[in-house]
């Protein structure tokens, strides 16, 4: 999407594709069995919105992405939303310095997003005085989200270019052709004779 | 641009996330469940659709293979049987003799079936939900588990759904004892690998004969797990840096990872 403004809609299927990501990290099993890690796709989406988006959709995204997160989750309610928060909006803030139309910088951004996520809910949760579920192992689950969150960041923008076209309203743009300023040659019908 | 913008919904939402990082346990629990109540449809509709794979593959089945696996399944009922027939004569006999020495009866496990709806979607903790809550009698601390073995226990009670905190995740530690040797130690999480089914087995004491391949019961101290439910079977043993005491991994009996199915035990 990257020059295309967010509209109402494009809100509205963000917060449809978190509500699914979550239902879908808790439902599927496939990559915990094969890899042994969750991926999570919430931290790319908030990123994307951040790109994009504006800052309601961005803090929309983040609270409710991190509350039904949480909901599915033993982690304490608010946390994800939290650590989600902090990251879209610094995202936000610096998204003019950002070449955000192209692969690499939205390769990179979906790659910090992934990583600094797991982290700050991991400070969170310690913060609270719970015991997570912690190795060496972690460094590779920590790993595998962080370049799962960096492909399907410009992914994201992929999809969203398709479903602008599919769904969003686009005005047909003017020809340059004009009837009414057509320059008629030859003879001219109004002249004296 | 100006951060005035910035400054205002930052903290507005900062502001909602430490009111609800605040809520008392109960209050954000119960919200927890509510929430979570949201993806209940479609959970449903995942669970139909799998019904009905099942179904058509089912369908699918040539009439020599449902012969043939009739024919095992009489055999395996008649084997089950036998095996009934022994512990009820068994079980007679135990409870004459406690009659006999004036000792509390056990009371027969009542169970009641669950679907296992989704898992936990952070890394860091091992639960999942099932599909009995408040409305089925299940209470908090309830035991789950399956003809393999122990699952774990029911932390959180919804009306239709509940919670349950998985063997191996930091918030499921209990007593448990070896088979043979009746020495007992904790089931702990173990941190050390990426095989969720391996969990630490620890402060058993020194002179125990521990050895690998031994099998790991529930030892009922505590008032959580009734005695005897398997948690698994021992890999490996080492005495923890002091030589205090022995650590184990216990390798679980119920494969966590691809529960479709559990029991809920009911008092």
């Amino acid at each position: 999407m990257g020059a295309v403004s967010m509209s109402r809609i494009n809100t509205l299927g963000l917060l449809g594709l978190a509500f699914l990501a979550v239902f879908a990290e808790s439902y599927l099993r496939g990559m915990r069995n094969l890899l042994g890690v969750q991926i999570d796709l919430l931290p790319s989406l908030v990123a994307y919105a951040a790109l994009t988006g504006g800052l309601p959709t961005v803090v929309l995204l983040a609270l409710l992405g991190g509350m039904w997160f949480d909901s599915l989750s033993a982690n304490p309610l608010g946390i994800s939303a939290l650590s989600l928060l902090v990251t879209g909006m610094i995202i936000h803030y610096y998204r003019g310095l950002i070449l955000r139309d192209r692969f690499y910088p939205q390769f990179l951004i979906g790659l910090g997003a992934s990583a600094a996520v797991p982290v700050l809910t991991l400070l969170g949760i310690l913060g609270t005085w719970t015991e997570p579920l912690l190795g060496w192992w972690s460094i590779w689950q920590w790993i595998v989200l962080a370049l799962v969150g960096a492909v399907f960041t410009p992914a994201c923008f992929g999809l969203s270019q398709w479903f602008n076209r599919v769904f969003n309203y686009v005005p047909a743009q003017e020809a340059s052709f004009r009837a009414d300023r057509e320059i008629d040659r030859g003879r001219d019908p109004h002249a004296d004779h | 641009m100006s951060k005035r913008p910035y400054y205002l919904a930052g903290g507005a939402a900062m502001l909602v996330v430490l009111i609800v990082l605040q809520l008392p346990e109960r209050t954000a629990n119960q919200l927890k469940l509510t929430l979570g109540g949201l993806f209940l449809p479609l959970f449903g509709l995942a669970g139909s659709g799998e019904g009905l794979v099942q179904e058509t593959a089912q369908a699918l089945t040539t009439r020599g293979q449902l012969l043939r696996q009739v024919t095992e399944l009489r055999e395996l009922n008649q084997r089950l049987q036998l095996q009934v027939t022994q512990l009820q004569e068994a079980w007679r006999e135990n409870t004459r003799l406690k009659q006999a020495l004036g000792w509390q009866q056990n009371a027969g496990w009542r169970l009641k079936p669950a679907r296992v709806l989704g898992q936990d979607p952070a890394n860091w903790w091992r639960t999942l939900h099932i599909s009995l809550g408040a409305r089925d009698g299940v209470r908090t601390d309830a035991p789950v588990l399956t003809a393999d073995g122990l699952v774990g226990r029911v932390t959180d009670v919804g009306f239709t759904r509940s919670h349950v905190v998985m063997v191996g995740d930091p918030g499921c530690r209990f007593s448990a004892l070896v088979q043979e040797t009746r020495d007992k130690g904790i089931i702990t999480p173990d941190a050390s690998t990426l095989d969720h089914l391996l969990v630490g087995f620890t402060f058993v004491p020194i002179g125990a004969g521990l050895r690998p391949g031994q099998w790991v019961l529930t030892s009922g101290d505590g008032g959580v797990f009734p005695k005897g439910i398997p948690v698994g079977q021992v890999v490996d043993i080492q005495t923890n840096e002091f030589g205090l005491y022995l650590e184990a991994r216990v390798r679980l009996s119920v494969n966590l990872n691809r529960l479709e199915e559990v029991w809920v035990l009911f008092p």
